[in-house]
């Protein structure tokens, strides 16, 4: 039937040309518009393309490589930040310790002292005390004897004019006094 | 895409079919009717302007050609004048279409190292089918560069050399064996096997290619001429009732400009992608 219609065709134009057979003009600038476009693609778009990958590669690679170190250092940084939280830690435990230390040693230092100031104020005190009694005994027996040697005068009408004898008539009395005392004393 | 170039790569019959009915129909009409200027395969072969009967001789299809070229040239030449890492949106179209045949085409079939050697081939194969067949819808310029014989057939010289250079490069006594003794067959079979494969492999490849991506956008063009033709025989010729078939016809001619875009790309991945298996045959270890 395609002939039919070729022939057809063929009678009203001079001559149909068969779309399979080549001219040879045909080939010729088909084949140069491949060899241009070939060259062009070779030697122009494919190396640009091909250097903008491997440049597009090395970014990404170099960024990976960024984020590590990045995140290397973070960790250092963690690292040291926390073996400084721990010597902080540490550091302060031993100052708490020392402090502690320090509290006890002055408590312990403020109470030695105040016991030996109430020591030194007692026995300050009781010497005080004991020169008090003693210069009150001297007295009472000056003032006991005179009374006494009065009281004997008046009783016995004589007067101890000497003062031998009323020196011994009072020791005497006095001697019997402490003695009565000192029984009453034990008997207690 | 993908699953109908595979099944593209098995219909070369069916598309010769199509043309001789697409032909069978287009060419009484041109004759029956005065008033309708119906498509014909003359248009393919238009007056020589230049050069005529020289082996430079220039004429309509060859100026289209080079408007094809030129565009090419110019669009990639934008895209990569200054790459950056960080790229554009024009940028990042070119890599994108650049991208289609590195990676879909040339690694995924001949893996990194032979096809960083085949890329050149294959990406002017595919870019070069491309652009020519898009001038087909393209206004004024209306007819695919790639609708006449010369460049079907010069890329396919190009892919059968190509295949056949990269086989003896490879290992001749692989590459023969490969091809023309297939292993697992008992040696009596060969009588028969060998001749088959020998044409299948040596003269059956390149004529499909050609024809191919020939035929597929001759008989684009002639539908799309047909439909316009007919919307304008409707419209202005006719007239009156005919008007609403002009309606009819004019959707079916937008449709199926849509339709030879898909072509287009289509063909022009079936045959960068054929050429690529070709080559990876021809490399191949063992069948």
């Amino acid at each position: 039937m395609l002939h039919a219609v070729l022939r057809a065709a063929e009678e009203g134009h001079e001559a149909t040309p068969n779309p399979v057979l080549p001219e040879l003009y045909d080939i010729v600038w088909s084949a140069v518009c491949f060899v241009i476009i070939l060259a062009f693609f070779w030697k122009y778009v494919l190396p640009r393309v091909q250097k903008l990958l491997d440049e597009r590669g090395e970014a990404i690679e170099g960024n990976i490589a960024k984020a590590d170190e990045a995140q290397r250092k973070a960790e250092a940084a963690l690292e040291e930040y926390t073996a400084q939280l721990a010597d902080a830690r540490a550091e302060a435990g031993r100052i708490r310790e020392a402090a502690r230390e320090d509290g006890k040693r002055i408590v312990a230092e403020a109470k030695e002292q105040a016991l030996s100031e109430a020591a030194r104020v007692t026995a300050s005190a009781q010497a005080q005390i004991e020169a008090e009694r003693q210069s009150a005994l001297v007295s009472l027996r000056s003032e006991v004897g005179t009374l006494a040697i009065d009281l004997a005068s008046g009783v016995i009408g004589e007067s101890l004019a000497d003062d031998a004898k009323a020196a011994a008539v009072v020791d005497r009395f006095l001697a019997d006094l402490e003695a009565s005392e000192a029984t009453a004393g034990g008997k207690k | 895409m993908f699953v109908v170039a595979r099944a593209e790569l098995h219909a070369p019959k069916q598309e010769i079919a199509l043309l001789a009915n697409a032909l069978n129909l287009l060419v009484p009409m041109s004759t029956d009717d005065g008033e309708f200027h119906g498509p014909s395969i003359l248009e393919f072969f238009p007056g020589a302007l230049l050069f005529e009967g020289t082996y430079f001789e220039i004429n309509r299809i060859q100026l289209v050609r080079f408007v094809a070229v030129a565009a090419l040239i110019l669009v990639f030449w934008l895209g990569t004048r200054r790459m950056s890492v960080v790229p554009g949106r024009f940028q990042s179209l070119v890599e994108m279409g650049l991208d289609l045949v590195r990676v879909n085409i040339a690694d995924d079939l001949l893996g990194k190292k032979d096809g960083r050697r085949f890329l050149p081939i294959l990406t002017t194969i595919f870019f070069m089918v491309l652009f020519m067949n898009l001038t087909g819808v393209i206004p004024f310029l209306n007819i695919a560069g790639t609708s006449v014989i010369g460049v079907p057939l010069v890329l396919a010289i190009v892919a059968y050399i190509t295949f056949i250079y990269a086989g003896i490069k490879k290992s001749p006594k692989n590459f023969f064996k490969n091809a023309l003794f297939p292993s697992g067959v008992p040696w009596p079979v060969y009588i028969i096997v060998t001749p088959i494969e020998f044409i299948s492999t040596f003269v059956i490849r390149p004529v499909t290619l050609t024809l191919r991506l020939m035929m597929n956008m001759i008989v684009g063009h002639l539908l799309l001429v047909l439909f316009f033709a007919a919307t304008q025989f409707f419209f202005f010729t006719a007239g009156g009732g005919w008007a609403v078939l002009g309606v009819g016809s004019l959707a079916f001619g937008f449709v199926f400009t849509l339709f030879e875009i898909l072509v287009a790309v289509l063909q022009a991945y079936v045959f960068a992608l054929l050429t690529a298996v070709y080559i990876q045959l021809a490399v191949a270890e063992e069948h």
